[in-house]
């Protein structure tokens, strides 16, 4: 049984906009991008609203409802409560389009600046296998940043450039945070990236506050279990005095590649 | 209208929707940073009295944790004297100075108190309020880099913690093979204690978190993942043993000062 409820949805582009309201019909079980959809079909025909999969797996539908970043096909219209006027608006940090739909090229550019995988030379066993040979345990914590969607909700919430649009030249954010954690503890890799990370993608402008961690909606330890182990392999380079003394008298070997 | 972005940039600033609300949040997303700040500043407070109060802190064979080791005369016929610097009137002082650094400097704590006490951000998606922002690169905030020496000293106080709860087992007058309910207060203490320290997110990383080749280091790899469970829970153990610290030392302090006292079990 379909009930009317009150919608705020934000209309608008880059030079201006404002929040709209709207009654739509809701039936059971809906999630708020149908919502959207059946306000478009009914109500707004030129309302943009960007989607792909409706399963929470193509990471397009990126919105904020009620002022949370969430994926619009994975929020239930029964998490609110039936006489809440529901907002939806496009994620904040990057520059709209139109209407919920946002230009999220910033994380493409950084992309490119990542340092590809760099996988050490195969060894003559593995030759004659024709691949790398690689034990379970060496790549299973890398199985989680794996399950990123790209949907950037992660980078859209954090503080660092949400509220300071300026930063953007100086940090790469979350998602590429996991990204390169994923590289630089990839058991064949030999690249060393801690101090682009440091220098060049700001992972000390993160102050672990955890955001991205609380709305990745694939459940990825941003923080855990790819930044904070990042900072710590940056401490062993930069800031451990008898890390760098161990190296330099020369008996520290670097235990990324042991 | 709510606010204007508190960033003082121009509300469309980088081509974004034009939404001058610092947060579109309805739910009560002020009470988790404001719980925080009020429990540590409770213990701020408490502790800084207690770091003050330099009788009844010790009665035998219990000393409080804020007081341990006993490197003062000042705490001549407690548990783990070590008189060290016999002149220096108030030990806490000097004692306080290396779980303090080691808390301020935890990854999680940090956490904490960005939000609740800096509001950098006081919740996620809401705008916090300063104008610029450079987060842990530089000074003094770079310092937080320092964070593992400070966990190589907490983990020699939670040793000497520890013997603090072992001699605990003796009674009034020294005789071993007794326990009282403050026993169990200062076991409690160090076992939180540990479980704090060995989710440390350092002690995590040089544990094994720093190698990329785990195959090679089975015995490593055990503890690694040994040590990630209690990472897992390093807010609630830090939250537990923080709270447990200040009680072991009321505890203490109400049995010395003969206000209770001390049940014992045998
Ligand atoms: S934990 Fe760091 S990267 Fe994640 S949202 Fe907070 S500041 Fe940004
Ligand atoms: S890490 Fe999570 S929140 Fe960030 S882009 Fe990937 S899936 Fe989205
Ligand atoms: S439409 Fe694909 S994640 Fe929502
Ligand atoms: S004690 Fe919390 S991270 Fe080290």
């Amino acid at each position: 049984m379909a009930t009317e409820r009150r919608f705020r949805v934000w209309r608008g582009d880059a030079k201006g906009g404002d929040f709209h309201d709207y009654t739509v019909p809701v039936e059971e079980g809906e999630v708020v991008l149908d919502v959207m959809h059946r306000l478009q079909a009914q109500q707004a025909n030129d309302l943009a609203v960007r989607w792909n999969c409706k399963a929470g797996k193509c990471g397009s539908c990126s919105a904020e409802v009620n002022g949370h970043p969430t994926l619009m096909c994975m929020t239930r219209m029964s998490d609110f409560p039936p006489d809440d006027v529901v907002t939806v608006s496009p994620i904040r940090t990057f520059p709209v389009i139109r209407d919920l739909v946002t230009d999220v090229s910033f994380n493409y550019e950084v992309a490119k600046r990542i340092v590809p995988f760099q996988p050490r030379p195969m060894t003559e066993e593995e030759k004659e296998a024709g691949s790398y040979l690689l034990a379970q345990e060496d790549i299973d914590r890398l199985q989680e940043f794996r399950k990123c969607i790209e949907c950037f909700l992660c980078q859209n919430v954090c503080h660092v450039i949400r509220d300071h649009e300026e930063n953007k030249r100086n940090f790469a954010g979350p998602r590429f945070f996991i990204r390169n954690a994923e590289l630089e503890m990839h058991p064949l890799d030999t690249a060393d990236r801690r101090d682009q990370l440091q220098d060049e993608f700001g992972l000390g402008y993160c102050n672990i506050t955890k955001c991205c961690t609380e709305v990745c909606p694939e459940g990825i330890h941003i923080t855990d279990n790819g930044i904070i182990p990042l900072k710590e392999r940056v401490v062993d380079k930069r800031y451990d005095p008898i890390a760098w003394l161990g190296r330099k008298i020369g008996f520290a070997k670097d235990q990324r590649r042991l | 209208m709510a606010a204007r972005v508190a960033t003082g940039e121009p509300e469309t600033a980088g081509g974004r929707a034009s939404i001058s609300a610092r947060t579109l949040r309805k739910d009560a997303w002020w009470r988790s940073p404001a719980t925080t700040a009020g429990v540590l500043l409770a213990f701020v407070i408490y502790s800084t009295w207690a770091a003050f109060q330099t009788t009844d802190y010790t009665w035998e064979p219990y000393i409080s944790p804020f007081f341990s080791p006993c490197i003062a005369d000042a705490c001549h016929g407690s548990s783990s004297t070590w008189s060290f610097v016999p002149w220096w009137p108030l030990p806490a002082i000097l004692i306080l100075i290396f779980p303090l650094g080691f808390r301020l400097t935890c990854y999680y704590y940090r956490k904490a108190y960005y939000r609740a006490f800096w509001l950098a951000p006081p919740a996620c998606a809401v705008a916090e309020p300063h104008r610029r922002y450079t987060g842990e690169t530089r000074f003094p905030l770079v310092l937080q880099n320092i964070h593992r020496y400070f966990l190589y000293f907490a983990v020699i106080f939670n040793i000497i913690l520890s013997y603090d709860a072992i001699v605990a087992f003796r009674d009034h007058s020294g005789a071993w093979g007794h326990m009282g309910l403050g026993t169990l207060v200062l076991l409690i203490n160090a076992a939180l204690l540990w479980t704090y320290t060995l989710g440390c997110h350092s002690c995590r990383h040089l544990c094994g978190g720093k190698l990329n080749i785990f195959s090679r280091h089975r015995f490593r790899l055990r503890l690694w993942k040994f040590v990630s469970w209690f990472n897992e829970r390093h807010m609630q153990f830090a939250w537990a043993s923080l709270v447990w610290v200040a009680l072991s030392d009321v505890y203490v302090r109400l049995v010395a000062s003969g206000l209770i006292h001390d049940p014992r079990f045998f």
